[in-house]
């Protein structure tokens, strides 16, 4: 006769073998023989959150800064529809989140019980896949499949429904070993062959315009990935740019690096994006803020698509080279290959491309991301710059909130390594900032983490300084404040006659005050002047400290591609404004 | 805003639609179904008609046939996409005028009316595989399977001889031949 364990008790063992140290949560009556068990496993810590939306992007936190999976534990009914944002925004920048959710008893599901909804059917479209448990036996099998499924193949979340009952029942503790060859979410791995990578190679070398496009794919390969494409980008010595997500995979200051592509990429990257003879896309997904009209997205080029996920291919663009494949391992493929024929392959190459390096010169000497500064506001981007110069010394995390600082923080904070930036791309999330902060403070603890916020998002998630504070977390909440929510007044400015409709916020906290009440320190800068020594004074806390930086109030975010516009149509400040057309007006 | 025009709404280059029947070999579970067919409404795939029924007892296998129309690219995205739900185990695609693919769908139709009527019904229906399964003075429940257009048509010319009443299976698909459909 085996050992029978409660199923709050296989909950917690498959927590343990899947070496989980840290889950987040919050606590309800369908979930209570679980928070019960808790006591009993000392290696598993539980952070309370103040809202479960809070928790979930607190996981994503953890898992994106640290590579493991995030653990998340709700309640039934409330606490399951509250982490429905969290994990939707997991699905879309491809995090990998295991979410336990707590279910009314088996017997009253179906009649509408106190706290009930239909989980599995709500997160459905959200997760890889779900399970409502109903055998206490089948419990050990769903946690261990859950784990494998949300970090193989394209990242994801996934959610386990417990009903009440399921949680006291006693079952057996014995795990089905998964076949490694076993199809798991359609990512069965193709065999990268030598055909393909032959014809990478010779695209690669009579290309005379090449990019690399590179996305959030390289990160989630894992820190080998990073330096793969480094090497890769050396060899060959081809210009570089890449997509929100992927920042930090290459060096933001390195020369071949051409900045963020996109809606509000560089001049330069997104000019090389349209005139290249070859794009690489490794990792990315030709997203709708990346590609633009996607009618005229870079006509001349042929293209080569790397990416685990199937379904990402051919979804947006049709390319000439597809290869679905993990980043590390077609890269590594590639470079011995490589190697091996074309010993000087970036010297016979220099000419080649010499022409091609010029225009980005020319496109370069734009200077995109230049502003007018002033003496007397804050500008924006200039917080930003002196951030990344205050902090740049150190191993500086980032996330961000969504919105106009969110642009300001990609473009001028440079990163030089992967999993230190993390911010909501698919989703957009307002509010994701301060709880993934928290997220990544937990799993590094010694480390500076700023989130850079609006002080609209920021008050999405606001409720989340207490968890800060409970835990000691020393986070960093750098609020670019200009009373608007910016990226929804930019678009009114632009797009829709200045009818600045809902998008001021008459009554805003004093957050200087705010942070007292919450019990973290409060700072707050109202000039330049000023900027540095408080930004220091920010730095040198070791509390959780929420910084009101009073930034200039119309400041627009530049350069800018209008909706529906091709990549080379790109507005580079407030003179080219009356370029967009009513086409763009439509458009988000 | 003045014009409701938009890029990513209204595509240019849009490609020629055609019929295909999807076939999903799936794993029998509590709600593969609502998997299977809310990708389709979450992704503005068409459904035009659905089988689906446990082929295989002790694997607990489901084989789903589905009729949906849409471009190559679309269909193409129709296939990765259900590859990537965990209970599915492969995918089939066919044009639905492949000359390879047996296509049948079931009809029940109830009549009532004069016996003249009926009876010229039975006669229209015979080619199609005709069972008669109830009959009584004034009525008649007759089963046929044909193809969808057939029945169609034969629900149009059967309405003035006195059809009440209709039901229709979605189309299942076999194809020709001892091969059978192998992933690759």
């Amino acid at each position: 006769m085996p050992k029978l364990f409660s199923g709050a008790e296989i909950v917690f063992k498959s927590l343990e073998d899947q070496n989980v140290e840290f889950i987040f949560g919050y606590p309800g009556g369908a979930v209570l023989p679980i928070y019960d068990e808790l006591k009993n496993h000392k290696s598993i810590k539980h952070i309370l959150a103040r809202h479960e939306q809070g928790a979930g992007h607190a996981a994503e936190g953890y898992a994106r800064s640290s590579g493991k999976p995030g653990v998340l534990l709700v309640t039934s009914g409330p606490g399951a529809t509250n982490a429905v944002t969290a994990l939707t925004d997991a699905y879309m920048d491809s995090v990998p989140l295991v979410c336990i959710s707590g279910q009314v008893p088996t017997h009253l599901i179906g009649t509408d019980a106190f706290q009930e909804c239909d989980t599995t059917g709500i997160t459905r479209p959200c997760t890889k896949h779900n399970w409502l448990v109903k055998d206490v036996n089948d419990l050990a099998n769903i946690m261990h499949k859950a784990f494998k499924i949300a970090t193989t193949g394209r990242p994801g979340p996934v959610l386990i429904d417990i009903p009440k009952d399921i949680q006291f029942n006693k079952g057996i503790y014995k795990i089905k070993k998964i076949k490694s060859s076993q199809k798991i979410n359609g990512s069965q791995f193709n065999k990268i062959n030598s055909k393909d990578l032959d014809k990478f190679i010779e695209m690669m070398k009579s290309s005379s315009k090449p990019i690399f496009y590179t996305g959030g794919g390289v990160i989630n390969s894992g820190p080998k990935a990073s330096k793969l494409l480094r090497e890769l980008v050396s060899l060959t010595g081809f210009p570089i740019t890449s997509t929100l997500q992927g920042l930090g995979s290459y060096p933001g200051e390195d020369p071949q690096f051409l900045g963020m592509l996109g809606m509000h990429g560089t001049y330069e990257a997104n000019n090389a994006m349209h005139d290249c003879d070859l794009m690489v896309n490794i990792g990315a997904r030709f997203d709708d803020r990346i590609t633009g009209k996607i009618d005229e997205f870079s006509p001349k080029s042929k293209k080569i698509h790397i990416d685990i996920d199937p379904s990402s291919i051919g979804k947006n663009v049709n390319v000439d080279l597809a290869i679905t494949s993990d980043v590390s391992e077609l890269l590594e493929k590639l470079i011995i290959r490589f190697k091996e024929k074309n010993k000087n392959f970036i010297h016979s190459n220099k000419q080649k491309t010499s022409k091609w390096w010029a225009q980005i010169e020319k496109w370069r000497e734009k200077k995109s991301l230049n502003f007018v500064n002033s003496s007397k506001t804050i500008k924006p981007q200039h917080a930003v710059q002196r951030l990344y110069e205050l902090t740049k010394d150190q191993d500086t995390f980032i996330t961000t909130e969504v919105g106009q600082h969110q642009m300001w923080a990609a473009q001028h904070y440079k990163f030089n390594k992967p999993n230190r930036w993390m911010t909501s791309g698919g989703l957009g999330t307002m509010g994701y900032g301060l709880p993934a902060a928290i997220g990544v403070q937990i799993a590094h603890p010694k480390k500076l983490v700023v989130d850079i916020a609006g002080e609209a998002s920021i008050l999405m998630n606001m409720q989340e300084m207490s968890t800060a504070v409970q835990y000691r977390l020393p986070i960093k909440i750098f609020i670019l404040n200009n009373g608007y929510m910016g990226m929804v007044r930019q678009w009114q400015e632009l797009l829709h006659d200045k009818n600045y409709s809902e998008s001021y916020t008459e009554a805003l906290p004093d957050f200087v005050k705010l942070a007292e009440a919450y019990g973290a320190i409060g700072i707050r800068a109202k000039t330049p002047n000023e900027l540095d020594d408080k930004i220091k004074e920010m730095i040198n806390s070791d509390k959780p400290v929420i910084f009101d930086c009073v930034v200039d109030k119309q400041e627009n975010c530049y350069p800018m591609i209008p909706s529906g516009k091709p990549h080379n149509h790109m507005l580079l400040g407030p003179e080219d404004e009356k370029d967009v057309s009513d086409e763009g007006k439509t458009l988000v | 805003m003045t014009k409701s025009k938009s890029a990513y709404s209204e595509p240019t280059k849009l490609g020629k639609e055609d019929h295909h029947i999807i076939v999903v070999w799936v794993d029998n579970e509590a709600g593969v179904l609502a998997r299977v067919i809310g990708l389709f409404s979450g992704r503005g795939y068409n459904i035009e008609s659905l089988a689906v029924a446990e082929i295989d007892k002790t694997k607990h296998l489901s084989r789903i046939t589905i009729v949906t129309k849409g471009t190559p690219q679309v269909i193409q995205q129709i296939k990765l996409q259900l590859g990537k739900l965990v209970p599915v185990h492969k995918v089939a695609d066919f044009l639905r005028n492949d000359p390879n693919i047996l296509f049948r769908e079931l009809a029940l139709f109830k009549l009532s009316g004069s016996s003249v009527k009926l009876n010229k019904a039975k006669k229209l229906c015979k080619k199609y595989n005709c069972i008669v399964l109830d009959k009584t003075k004034k009525s008649l429940v007759i089963q046929i399977t044909a193809l969808r257009r057939e029945i169609d048509k034969l629900t149009a010319v059967l309405k003035p001889l006195g059809l009440i009443s209709a039901s229709r299976t979605g189309a299942v698909a076999m194809t020709r031949g001892k091969e059978t459909f192998i992933q690759n």
